[in-house]
């Protein structure tokens, strides 16, 4: 199957970026560098062309019954301009996907913003759900094109470049909707990399000429492999390493965007694992070398018993500290819990640390 | 253009080699160093550790990838580079000043099947 390319995909051609599949796409991976665009993001301010991801809209007088109906997050009382992070579950609470729900300012309108990989997977899952509900669901993701500006200049930078003065205004989490070429354009506070930042949701040729004046305005262009190393360090799961059909929201120890008095898909197989039931959980643990522990590493006690699996890991840029996401057996899961990392021949002890390496700087 | 060295042995895993005697110095290639990128951390083995030609015996880490080092000798570690230990960013700075083991040969008849530096060359196609 040949990849996809998004509506940027010449410019990331133009600037030499090391382009390779993700997700069904080709994707720049990086472009300077991993670590000048990890820097630039935590210390400026660094966009990402993140126009893969899918874009589904539910609208109807059912529609948040039925939204509600398939997200683990509660959405009922929960206003025009807001975003929530959460996912949808299988009844046996393996994830489907995680996903941002936006609340639209139409009465029963909603976006559901997924990922890339999995938009067929979920758009099919949706659409066997929505039985019964008076709603419609549509896949608008090959006309949206999505730019991420992400950094503690993110605001200054949409609110100079593009003139959007209502960046100021906006809160983490929450969104406006303006145009640009007398387009919609969705301006979002939201974003993957644990620094302030935004999500523009705009046509594609609107996405082409916001990320061309972007460029000219000197904001360094990021790829995927410091939005990995960025996300990780915050904290975040990234779907297929940290959540799949077999790893639950729970496990994933994600429970806080799960919300149990109300009705939803995967509810009673979440709560028999919230109540203890469930064999494995998503630690973060850190080795006193400088090697690093990547996915698939196996995890192990002293005596060499494996107890778990590396789910994604690095030499952390920002902490200069070797750390990972790692799925073990859920005895050996509290703080501080030592357990070590075979790394090919050798095995560097370590011990079980939070899981939000770095502090995030998030607008309030 | 990656830089290459007349007079050393080359493998197709783009390890080099430099003869003494019966001691083979190895690292990698400048052509591989480019490749890794950042260098971040080199895993090698201990001094009087067993190595195998054609099989690994460390690695090279950037921060996104992980490469072994696959030795293009048999024989016995007499010597580990420890200052990379340290400072793994100096195979990026030059690649073939700072070695990485250094192994006593228990078969010297196994350079023969090495690369020359004109058939490195063409192997890499620059």
């Amino acid at each position: 199957m040949s990849e996809l390319k998004t509506c940027l995909y010449d410019s990331h051609v133009a600037l030499g970026a090391k382009m390779s599949p993700f997700a069904g796409f080709i994707m720049p991976i990086q472009y300077a560098g991993i670590v000048p665009e990890h820097l630039a993001v935590r210390q400026h301010v660094g966009m990402f062309d993140v126009s893969h991801m899918g874009e589904i809209f539910v609208e109807g007088p059912d529609a948040e019954a039925f939204v509600n109906h398939i997200f683990t997050n509660e959405i009922r009382g929960f206003e025009p301009g807001k975003v929530l992070y959460g996912m949808m579950c299988y009844p046996d609470g393996g994830t489907v996907d995680d996903l941002l729900v936006y609340r639209e300012f139409q009465p029963g309108h909603f976006l559901l913003v997924v990922n890339a990989a999995n938009i067929d997977k979920d758009f099919a899952w949706i659409q066997e759900q929505v039985k019964g509900f008076d709603c419609t669901v549509r896949n608008e993701s090959p006309v949206w094109g999505q730019i991420a500006v992400q950094g503690p200049e993110a605001e200054k930078t949409v609110m100079e470049v593009l003139g959007y003065k209502e960046a100021a205004e906006l809160g983490f989490y929450t969104f406006c909707d303006v145009l640009y070429n007398g387009k919609r354009l969705i301006l979002s506070r939201t974003g993957y990399t644990g620094e302030d930042g935004f999500e523009l949701y705009t046509t594609i040729e609107n996405t082409v000429e916001i990320w061309d004046r972007l460029l000219k305005a000197g904001v360094q262009p990021c790829g995927l492999g410091c939005r990995d190393t960025l996300r990780f360090e915050a904290g975040l799961p990234l779907y297929g390493d940290e959540l799949s059909p077999e790893i639950s929201p729970v496990m994933a120890g994600l429970g806080m965007f799960c919300k149990y008095d109300k009705d939803f898909i995967g509810k009673e197989a979440l709560l028999d694992q919230k109540a203890g039931n469930l064999a494995r959980k998503l630690v973060g643990i850190e080795i006193e070398d400088k090697a690093i522990p990547r996915a698939g590493y196996p995890v192990e006690l002293e005596d060499g018993t494996e107890v778990g699996v590396v789910t994604t890991g690095y030499h952390s840029i920002s902490l200069d500290k070797s750390i990972c996401f790692a799925l073990v057996a859920k005895e050996y899961s509290a703080l501080d819990t030592p357990l070590s990392i075979r790394i090919r021949k050798k095995v560097f002890p370590g011990k079980v640390i939070k899981k939000r390496f770095y502090q995030t700087n998030y607008k309030k | 253009m990656s830089k290459i060295i007349e007079g050393l042995k080359y493998s197709e895993s783009h390890e080099w080699v430099k003869v003494e005697g019966n001691i083979a110095i190895i690292g990698v290639s400048d052509f591989a160093q480019k490749e890794m990128g950042d260098i971040t951390y080199v895993d090698m083995p201990a001094v009087d550790d067993e190595v195998s030609a054609g099989e690994e015996f460390g690695a090279l880490e950037s921060v996104k990838a992980s490469s072994d080092l696959i030795s293009p000798v048999s024989g016995t570690v007499v010597e580990v580079n420890e200052a990379l230990e340290d400072a793994p960013e100096k195979v990026n700075e030059d690649a073939f000043e700072n070695w990485i083991i250094k192994v006593e040969m228990s078969d010297a008849s196994e350079l023969d099947s090495l690369l020359d530096a004109a058939g490195y060359k063409a192997l890499i196609g620059e």
